[in-house]
């Protein structure tokens, strides 16, 4: 599985001792991504893809306690000096955060911001990093780039500063990019646009990306792989055309439905997941989905599914009774 | 940002109005009749009758406050009837021993609350972070007097290292100026290290709980520059307040410190105007000091600006 992924996570468990009582965050994810390839992580809310990202990027809080062992490009991050991991972060393994109101620091200019990143990582000049950060803002769509640099944050668009990140985390040619709900916060004239921008980026400079989102309708065609996490726990893992023609588990069937669609007649009801996730400070016994689940049978609740492979094994789910013959919906 | 300066300094002309009108009513409104006190138990009716004319206490109040204000626009801020100088005279004599005493203050308190601020927000809630908030609670209720008398204590009187009380001005001999300074200066600092460290230790981790804080480490930046150049100055704008109240209240002098230092400072002219009832001064002191609290206001409004550039862009 290490042989020849670029990340992979093996049976990695968050725990967050929270005042409730312990709370399980991430439980027992192994996923693995390729150089140069696409993984998508969906999910609602709370079910653990931040934490997940989070515990890639060691920037869990420090209550955290994290299990299991994260390889990134042949080093195990969780056992890498604090030395080392620092030259690694921003170098090889970038991040684009969710909210780009709140991810670029205020009192600091553009330019200081994306300057002392690469002024961290290569050995450039200030004129050189200067030229750098340029093209890198000219990249990714900000016009009138030489000016941006002495601007700050809050002079520019929820768009535009979305696009920094990007700029940033692209700065220093990364293996891997981690991009967190990298459009929710934006408006949806953006989302596509950068979502666009971070394919394009991708491609160009052979990186390997994980896109961690709420919307199965981003992963969709922007994406090798597939991981669906509920929970904390990932329910089904797919190349993305196998998952979209033939899903598996019914939390991605549920996930897929509620999805607002261009093509239903007005008014039509939004069939939103009833229910709530589970209280993740007390772990349930059978299938976490199981409350509520159309399918859910009397087996569902005394028993956990293991994530096991089916017809293929790259199409693996955790379900007793997994969806046999819907068609794939057209997203 | 020329704006921005030019609207804050129009803020200020209503302020100092008002903090001229109170500082005129303190000498009007104070019971007794000035010409007694001045002429004394003794006087006769025609002498006091004879001093109101002369100071024009026999005018209307608002007729009294605007000579008044109209003397003090042309910097005639009034003379001590008890000693004869004027008001500018006295202020001019002990302003720069209360303005060292307060610069080296800041920097005493400064110099030790940033450090710890810094050092306990970086590892908040490990043991030095206990131990230094707890250490920074108790100082925080130990008054000025006790701390001056503890310090005179040991190193004066035991260690015999530093002068406990006197002064020399600085113009004569700088190392003798400063090593009776620096005691005073000492109990100050120890009074204001713990707010300052306080503020700037809780502003410091709730900044380090910020997005891109995140962001910054996922960066690959070393700690000192995430401490120093990311989290430190949008965390400082309590820290500039806190520093602007204490300067513009020390600006007015320390007055339990220069009495018991016996340094001849503003402190201590305010002190002996009250106790001789030489209202002139008092009035003159009480103007003079107020106006300077209100520029260092004003001062810390600007470094606002300069600390966050939504403020100064007028986005927040």
């Amino acid at each position: 599985m290490t042989g020849n992924s670029l990340l992979s996570v093996e049976d990695v468990t968050v725990n967050l001792p929270t005042p409730r009582g312990n709370l399980r965050a991430v439980d027992h994810v192994d996923l693995t991504v390729g150089a140069g390839r696409t993984l998508g992580v969906v999910g609602e809310s709370g079910c653990g893809k931040t934490m997940l990202s989070r515990a890639i990027l060691q920037l869990l809080p420090k209550k955290a306690k994290l299990s299991g062992r994260v390889m990134f490009d042949r080093q195990d991050l969780l056992r890498l000096s604090p030395e080392k991991l620092r030259k690694l972060r921003g170098r090889s393994l970038a991040v684009v955060f969710q909210d780009p109101m709140t991810s670029l620091n205020p009192v600091l200019t553009i330019g200081t911001q994306l300057i002392e990143t690469l002024q961290e990582h290569l050995e450039l000049d200030d004129a050189a990093a200067t030229r750098r950060s340029v093209e890198l803002l000219a990249a990714v769509g900000i016009p009138a780039p030489e000016q941006r640099l002495a601007q700050y944050p809050h002079q520019l668009s929820g768009g535009m500063r979305q696009r920094v990140a990007i700029a940033i985390a692209l700065s220093c040619e990364p293996k891997l990019l981690i991009a967190d709900e990298p459009t929710t916060a934006l408006d949806v004239t953006i989302q596509a646009q950068i979502l666009d921008l971070l394919a394009r980026e991708q491609r160009r400079r052979h990186m390997a990306m994980i896109i961690i989102t709420h919307d199965l309708g981003v992963v969709a065609g922007r994406t090798d792989e597939v991981a669906v996490m509920y929970a904390g726990r990932v329910v089904e893992r797919a190349p993305t055309p196998d998952l979209f023609k033939k899903m598996r588990m019914p939390y991605t069937e549920a996930l897929l439905a509620a999805l607002p669609r261009l093509d239903a007649a007005p008014h039509t009801p939004l069939p939103a997941i009833s229910g709530r996730p589970p209280d993740p400070t007390r772990p349930l016994r059978g299938c976490s989905f199981a409350p509520r689940c159309r399918y859910a049978v009397a087996r569902c609740q005394a028993e956990k599914p293991a994530l096991e492979a089916a017809e293929t094994s790259a199409h693996q789910f955790a379900c007793f009774h997994p969806i046999e013959a819907h068609a794939g919906a057209d997203v | 940002m020329a704006f921005f300066v030019a609207r804050r300094l129009l803020y200020l002309v209503p302020v100092l109005i008002a903090v001229s009108l109170l500082t005129f009513s303190i000498a009007s409104l104070l019971p007794g009749d000035l010409a007694y006190t001045i002429l004394g138990d003794q006087a006769t009716p025609e002498n006091v009758a004879a001093l109101r004319r002369d100071m024009g206490l026999d005018q209307p109040i608002w007729w009294r406050y605007l000579s008044w204000l109209g003397g003090v626009l042309q910097g005639d801020f009034g003379r001590s009837f008890r000693t004869g100088q004027t008001v500018l005279q006295a202020v001019g004599e002990r302003l720069p021993v209360s303005i060292e005493l307060m610069l080296l203050a800041q920097l005493g308190a400064l110099g030790i609350g940033v450090p710890l601020a810094i050092i306990c927000a970086a590892r908040s809630g490990g043991s030095f972070d206990r131990f230094m908030t707890g250490t920074a609670f108790g100082m925080l209720s130990v008054p000025t007097f006790l701390s001056a008398i503890l310090l005179i204590y040991f190193f004066a009187v035991e260690l015999r290292w530093l002068p406990a009380t006197g002064y020399v001005p600085f113009a004569e001999d700088p190392a003798a100026n400063l090593r009776f300074m620096v005691l005073p200066a000492l109990t100050l600092a120890l009074a204001e290290w713990p707010s300052i460290m306080r503020v700037l230790r809780s502003d410091m981790i709730a900044t380090l709980q910020e997005d891109y804080i995140a962001l910054a480490k996922a960066k690959g930046l070393k700690a000192s520059r995430i401490l120093f150049v990311h989290a430190l100055k949008p965390s400082s704008l309590t820290l500039v307040t806190i520093t602007g109240i204490n300067i513009g209240r020390l600006i007015g002098g320390a007055v339990i410190v220069e009495t018991v230092f016996a340094l001849p400072g503003i402190g201590r002219l305010l002190i002996g105007a009250i106790l001789t009832r030489d209202l002139i001064i008092l009035q003159g002191v009480v103007l003079l000091v107020g106006a300077g609290f209100v520029i260092m206001n004003f001062i810390v409004d600007l470094l606002y600006a300069v600390l966050d550039p939504r403020i100064r862009h007028g986005h927040a």
